[in-house]
């Protein structure tokens, strides 16, 4: 093995879209970064659909923009069609989609990695950590160098054993067109890491030649197209379409008469797939009685024919694939260019992990992304920034940046994965936050900006803009609290008109904002003031008092949890020594060996009284009796 | 020292003993008494003194019992945070109403322990002490696990089943419409959701009933005779007697000066409260004057009013009906075989009312069925449902779940947006939750997945 000379900060193992974030993360903190993957060509590639965000998953892009991350940016730049999803519904619930130009997206974020001082890439396949004892020293590569580094971020996604199903064939592959990851897998296996196996799967990518689009209903996106980060101006990509189809009863006849030639049916795979995600022959089998199922046929760049039917992904055969995709309206004559596969790989079960992504098992080794039992570039991306983000700071002896549940959804994913571990793949969805409200994409800055900017991702210039957006938001939303109806005619023609008779005298603005009946536009009809108000201060100021009844009933729950998410628990604490708690709840908290005391309050069978016990236990000494000798601090 | 949310529970063992108190600590202490206790003499708390007076119902303002209240200012009191202690002597029941208004004034219910936590926690008690308090509440948590495990194949357990399934349903109704707008999954059916909310208020009116019809069924309610002189009183107590003869079983008071006699309503205990001396002549209540029997009033589950129909409503009667305001009252109209003299005050006919003649033994059937109506509604009785859900816990559970589905359903009329009623929704279910176990989002999940066929 030749040894390479350049001993790193952060060596980053994999370029995805977890890896990705990571090293620029590590990278713009000012640590020396490498960036390994298996082929420099396939940086930042969108394996499945073509496409970022959508409910939770275009949060967690807003969070990680906040921060300072990539990929909004990224997205701004190659996006071909911007939505907001839910507009009908609450601001809470809005959610930002795009679909991008595959290719695109791929070359400007390995450009923007180029220039990124501090940051190296190189192409190389890791095939094992460098130890040296229980120390770890750097990682070993199919290609015989080796690389030193201070920490690793391990980010393999869907590579590790990779193994691709086309019906009854298969064959060993990271994604299709992809090597797999051989080695690396069996090792953390034998350093004590609980390696289990999932499933995900992907659509044929078909021929849009080959499709007769003017009988599909075209949906279009938002016009104009609003951006997903806030450094963002505007969109200047062209903006182009997806279309609508939907299969039919002949459409699932087809796939019944290819059941017995499903991999999954015939027993053949054995990881365990996302129930949000299911195949086509899935969605057929579980739901009999649907008479279509609906997908959206989007496009994958704007230079190639290529086009992606969402939905629809399959590991049928390919003689059932062609007549299948070939049975829905629209697209009888449709070619195939790359057929459906399903792909098996393995993942560690992120229940061994610290919240700041650094395993138990192996100090300064961190893992991120799909590794980690996740499902779908965001959450991987923002596992990445988090990983690369710590990775840092540990090079820096500083302490890790830990978002909690009520601060992210980024920080409601991590506790998730670290309390509950992964059984099934994991992706987020907003029902999984607790703090829905206080959660929104809208106020993404002022919930991160500030964390993003302390530890050195936030330019200078962004953040003094968002200082004064914020400025601006504290000063309406007063000057809205001390204004009064005074019961001009102005004011009094108002309130007639929208059916407010009952609004008196000395009544402030933002009381009546509060009545349904009234938006903050309809304000300027007789507050001149409010006419003035940008656009991204008057929604904040709309929502706070919109909202307010309930934001403040969260806010409350918050404070009540507060106490123990922030009590931590010692790493070596000795459950069998602490008197009162069950033997279950002993066998779960040294099995989970869970951080704060409110993560151990997460852990299914953790009974309130258990948690009483252990927080007297902690105020005491009695747990060091049994030997440990590390400090409690008195909370 | 932390700055912690007020706590209380009811800190006497359950069902045992005559006094019952609820203590209460934390910031809010004394606001919370202010709000709750009336001061018989007026005047305010002083810390460490015990004061007398009665607890009322915070929105109503109608007394719950009387009570002696206790203020034990920070740091000399058990946690070394302001301790309210309200001691109350009226039985289980009311105990837990003044629980429950407690509660009603924002205090939050405390955690198995949870007195003692912050005892230890703010230095008041050394680990040995409070070690042995926990082991005692742990070995208790298992004892009534235990007794949830068992109640799990209950009846009770079946019903808060079905009551979490339908609102992890409807929970996930909603979600789905939130979390999956792109998938074709149709428009949110607001009359679904309603009726499904509806059903589930319903179910959980009759657990709740069920609950207080668990505890009367065991501990009986008391019932006090109150009327003028020469109303008929003690007719009327020698009519319910008599015809209960067989199962009189008279209880020589011990703290108060009280005789109580039982008798069986149709399967409901009544403890007839009674001043001493009042069966034997009227002569006696006449000396004692009426004033002596008002003052029962607060002990009372039932007040018998006793109206004399043949005569006019006068002062002594006004005065009567001062005192049983805001108590759960039956309008007595006795003599009803004589000419009819007396005007009821619209207070008086808003009650319910039974109209009898003690004399002639007319009418006193249909008062029986009034009384154990008042008590035991026309649900069929199956007391294995009363025990699992007679703590208290589990009734506060309960009333917090009505009271987030009440939201939920002004809401959905409202047009509300649909992330705030998954909001009410989502409480609702975790109280219910915590009668038989957590709910979990995966379960939520779980149901969107096997209810939509969703993905991409
Ligand atoms: C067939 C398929 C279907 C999918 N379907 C969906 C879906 O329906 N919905 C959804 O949300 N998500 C889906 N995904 C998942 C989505 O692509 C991933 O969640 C996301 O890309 C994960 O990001 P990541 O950074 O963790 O890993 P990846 O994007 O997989 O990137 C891993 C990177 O690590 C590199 N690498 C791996 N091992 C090594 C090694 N030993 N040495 C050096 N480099 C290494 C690889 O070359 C690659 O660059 C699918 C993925 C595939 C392959």
């Amino acid at each position: 093995m030749h040894c390479y000379e350049t001993i790193y900060d952060v060596i980053v193992v994999g370029a995805g879209h977890a890896g990705c974030e990571a090293a620029l993360a590590a990278a713009r903190i000012g640590c020396s970064t490498l960036l390994l993957t298996i082929n420099l060509d396939a940086i930042a590639l969108m394996s499945c659909n073509p496409a970022i965000g959508g409910l939770a998953k275009g949060h967690l892009v807003k969070e990680i923009d906040a921060l300072g991350g990539e990929m909004a940016k990224n997205i701004d730049a190659t996006g071909i069609q911007f939505r907001i999803l839910n507009t009908r519904k609450g601001p809470a619930v809005r959610a930002s989609r795009a679909q991008a130009d595959k290719q695109l997206y791929r070359l400007r974020m390995k450009r923007i990695m180029e220039q990124q001082d501090n940051l190296f890439l190189k192409q190389g396949e890791v095939t094992g950590l460098y130890l040296e004892g229980n120390e770890l020293r750097g990682v070993d590569t199919r290609s015989g160098i080796r690389f030193l580094g201070k920490t690793v971020v391990l980010t393999t996604g869907t590579f590790m054993r990779g193994l691709i199903h086309i019906g009854l064939t298969n064959y060993p592959g990271g994604r299709a067109g992809d090597l797999p990851s051989l080695g690396l897998s069996d090792q953390l296996r034998d350093l004590g890491f609980q390696v289990g196996r999932l499933k995900t799967g992907t659509p044929a990518r078909l021929d849009g030649r080959t499709i007769d689009f003017s009988r599909l209903e075209a949906q279009y996106g938002d016009d104009p197209p609003v951006p997903f980060s806030f450094s963002t101006g505007r969109i200047t990509m062209p903006q182009v379409p997806c279309h609508i189809a939907y299969t039919n009863q002949r459409s699932h006849d087809i796939i019944r008469s290819g059941l017995d030639r499903s991999p999954l049916y015939a027993g053949v795979i054995e990881g365990v797939g996302p129930r949000y995600c299911p195949s086509i022959e899935d969605k057929v089998v579980r739901f009999p009685d649907k008479e279509r199922h609906q997908t959206f046929i989007e496009p994958e760049g704007l230079e190639t024919v290529e086009v992606y039917p969402s939905g629809m992904s399959t590991s049928l055969p390919i003689d059932i694939q062609i007549p299948f995709y070939r049975s829905i309206e629209g697209l009888e004559h449709v070619e195939i260019m790359r057929p459906a596969y399903a792909i098996e790989y393995d993942y560690v079960d992120p229940i061994q992990l610290y919240a700041s992504l650094e395993t138990k098992p192996i100090p300064n080794l961190y893992h991120a992304g799909q590794i980690n039992g996740t499902s779908g570039y965001e959450e991987a991306a923002a596992q990445g920034l988090m990983a690369g983000i710590n990775a840092a700071l540990r090079t820096k002896g500083l302490n890790p940046l830990v978002l909690g549940r009520s601060e992210a959804y980024i920080g409601v994913m991590i506790d998730d994965l670290i309390t509950l571990g992964t059984k099934e793949p994991y992706r987020m969805f907003t029902s999984r936050a607790e703090y829905r409200l206080l959660l929104r994409e809208d106020n993404a800055d002022l919930r991160l900006r500030e964390k993003g900017y302390s530890v050195g991702l936030v330019p200078e210039a962004d953040f003094e803009r968002f200082l004064r957006k914020r400025e601006l938001i504290a000063a309406e939303y007063e000057r809205i609290c001390s204004s009064r109806i005074v019961m001009d005619s102005r004011e009094h023609e108002f309130l007639s008109t929208h059916g407010l008779s009952d609004i008196q005298k000395g009544t402030t603005f933002e009381q009546l904002l509060r009545r349904p009946e009234v938006t903050y536009g309809e304000l300027a009809e007789f507050d001149d003031v409010s006419r003035e108000t940008v656009p991204e201060v008057r929604e904040q100021v709309e929502i706070q008092v919109k909202y307010r009844g309930y934001i403040e009933r969260q806010l409350e729950q918050v404070e009540r949890a507060r106490k123990l998410e922030s009590t931590q628990l010692p790493a070596d604490l000795n459950y069998s020594s602490i008197h009162g708690l069950t033997t279950e709840v002993r066998e779960k908290l040294s099995r989970n060996r869970p951080e704060t005391l409110g993560q151990a309050s997460r852990i299914p069978g953790v009974t309130p009284a258990a948690i009483s016990v252990l927080s007297i236990a902690l105020k005491s000494d009695s747990w060091k009796r049994a030997g440990s000798e590390t400090r409690l601090e008195e909370a | 020292m932390y700055i912690e949310d007020t706590i209380a529970a009811i800190s006497t063992p359950h069902g045992e003993g005559g006094i019952g108190i609820v203590r209460i600590s934390g910031g809010n202490a004394e606001a919370i008494g202010r709000r709750l206790f009336r001061f018989r003499k007026g005047g305010d708390f002083t810390s460490h003194y015990l004061h007398y007076g009665a607890v009322t119902e915070p929105e109503s303002g109608g007394m719950i019992d009387e009570a002696m209240a206790v203020l034990m200012r920070a740091p000399n009191s058990y946690t070394r945070e302001d301790v309210l202690e309200l001691h109350c002597h009226g039985g289980m029941l009311v105990v837990e109403r003044v629980l429950a208004a407690v509660l009603a004034c924002g205090a939050r219910l405390a955690e198995p322990g949870e007195f003692t936590r912050r005892a230890f926690v703010n230095g008041r008690i050394d680990l040995l002490q409070a070690e042995a308090v926990m082991d005692v509440i742990a070995a208790k948590t298992e004892a009534s696990l235990a007794l949830a495990q068992r109640q799990r194949e209950g009846a009770l357990s079946l019903k808060i089943g079905e009551i979490r399934q339908a609102l992890t349903r409807s929970l996930a109704f909603v979600e789905a419409y939130i979390d999956f707008p792109e998938d074709d999954i149709g428009q949110t059916d607001n009359d679904a959701l309603r009726v499904a909310a509806d059903d589930v208020l319903v179910s959980i009116g009759r657990l709740l009933s069920g609950f207080d019809e668990g505890r009367i069924l065991r501990e009986g309610i008391s019932v006090l005779i109150v009327g003028k002189p020469n109303a008929g009183k003690s007719s009327l107590l020698n009519c319910l007697l008599r015809e209960n003869r067989a199962i009189v079983t008279p209880i020589p008071g011990t703290t108060r000066d009280v005789i109580e006699e039982s008798i069986n309503l149709g399967g409901l205990a009544v403890r007839l409260l009674d001043t001493a001396g009042i069966r034997h002549t009227d002569d006696v209540v006449e000396r004692e004057g009426i004033s002596c029997a008002l003052d029962k009033i607060p002990l009372a589950d039932l007040v018998l009013f006793v109206l004399d129909t043949s005569r006019f409503f006068d002062d002594e009667d006004r005065l009567i009906l001062d005192a049983v305001r805001g108590k759960r009252t039956i309008a007595v109209l006795n003599k009803c075989d004589l000419p009819m003299a007396i005007e009821l005050p619209p207070e008086i006919t808003t009650l319910p009312q039974a109209v009898i003649s003690a004399g002639a033994a007319l009418g006193v059937d249909g008062l029986r069925e009034l009384i154990r109506t008042t008590f035991l509604h026309d649900v069929p009785l199956d007391s294995r449902e009363f025990v699992a859900i007679s703590r208290a816990r589990h009734r506060d559970a309960l009333v917090s779940a009505r009271s987030h589905l009440q939201r939920f359903l002004s809401g959905l009329e409202e047009g509300r947006e649909l992330e705030t009623l998954a909001i009410d929704l989502r409480d609702a279910l975790s109280a219910v939750g915590q009668v038989t176990g957590e709910i979990s989002t995966d379960d939520v999940l779980d149901m969107i997945f096997s209810s939509f066929c969703i993905g991409k």
